[in-house]
């Protein structure tokens, strides 16, 4: 008969977790339909070069990232030092998703700040990011040999980030 | 002041001009009501609390592009729903699908409901298997309600 006072202690010590796990996660961190799936192709015009395209194909047999950047956006510029460090030592070429910004104030930024990526493709009205479910910058993808999506970010990137979430996966895709 | 009031009162028009996505997107009727009910079920990822209806978001508005697009080609409104959940999740809409990962979502409601009824069965029961008897026994106990006596 005792047993009955003890179920609301149960059902606190089982609620209890579950709330304490739903609090600590961000809730503006969706997770993106696109993992494990084949990327959404793409071509568009050089950042550099209206002329020339650069899209998916670029990458295709090797592993890439491709980081969505902006002028406008904070978070890009903070991790932008990192960027080019990565693109030196990091053994993974990046290439640029440059969204929703204007040309000329894109090739100030990576006139004046340095340039990590290997091409930067321009997407002016946002057409590619809708393909990719882009929703803020920066956004950082992993994309596999076979071009599959593996890994994507969606804060600025750090040392400790990309030794904690990047690097292990990038191993499992060359098969180290 | 009688004749400021007509003028004051095209004040409560300014408002109107902040309005988002103004004008009509479509001339059929039908089509123009579709997509109004569309991108007011859709959530704007880039600020979570509000619908594409609501928001000026820059992405608000790439997705409102993309939605009058898709309509215009003839989709339905199941495909544009399944357009935008295979770009941003299920999460896009404000009433997601009944599948996998949502039943859950669906059902706990229900599940609550049927845990509440059960309680209170039970608890009424319990209350009914008592002494019917309401009025306090003054001469016995001075007073005291003795349907608080302890039942354990």
């Amino acid at each position: 008969m005792k047993l009955r006072y003890l179920l609301p202690i149960a059902v606190f010590v089982i609620v209890i977790p579950v709330f304490l796990i739903g609090l600590s996660r961000n809730p503006s961190e969706l997770p993106s339909p696109h993992i494990n799936k084949p990327a959404p192709e793409f071509e568009l015009p050089s950042l550099h070069d209206a002329a020339a395209t650069v899209g998916t194909s670029d990458f295709a047999g090797e592993v890439a990232l491709l980081n969505v950047w902006a002028t406008w956006c904070v978070g890009c510029r903070h991790e932008h030092d990192f960027l080019l460090t990565l693109a030196e030592t990091g053994g993974v070429p990046i290439y640029g998703l440059n969204w929703h910004d204007r040309r000329e104030d894109a090739l100030r930024w990576l006139e004046r700040l340095g340039d990590p990526y290997v091409a930067s493709a321009y997407d002016a009205d946002g057409q590619v990011g809708i393909d990719w479910g882009v929703y803020g910058a920066p956004e950082t993808f992993l994309i596999g040999a076979d071009g599959t999506v593996l890994h994507k970010h969606l804060s600025p990137l750090t040392p400790e980030i990309w030794e904690r979430d990047f690097v292990p996966k990038i191993k499992a895709a060359r098969g180290e | 002041m009688a004749k400021l009031l007509p003028v004051l009162s095209l004040l409560l028009l300014a408002p109107l001009s902040w309005a988002i996505d103004p004008g009509k997107a479509f001339d059929d009727p039908e089509l123009q009501a579709r997509y109004e009910r569309i991108i007011s079920e859709v959530r704007c990822l880039q600020c979570q609390n509000e619908s594409l209806k609501d928001s000026n978001a820059f992405l608000a508005d790439d997705l409102r592009r993309e939605i009058r697009r898709l309509l215009r080609e003839g989709k339905t409104d199941a495909e544009v729903f399944d357009f935008l959940v295979q770009r941003y999740g299920e999460f896009a809409l404000y009433r997601p699908r009944m599948r996998g990962q949502t039943l859950l979502l669906w059902l706990a409601p229900l599940f609550l409901l049927m845990a509440g009824a059960v309680v209170a069965v039970r608890v009424v029961r319990g209350r009914m298997a008592l002494p019917i008897d309401d009025e306090p026994d003054e001469q016995s106990n001075g007073g005291k309600d003795v349907r608080v006596a302890d039942r354990s």
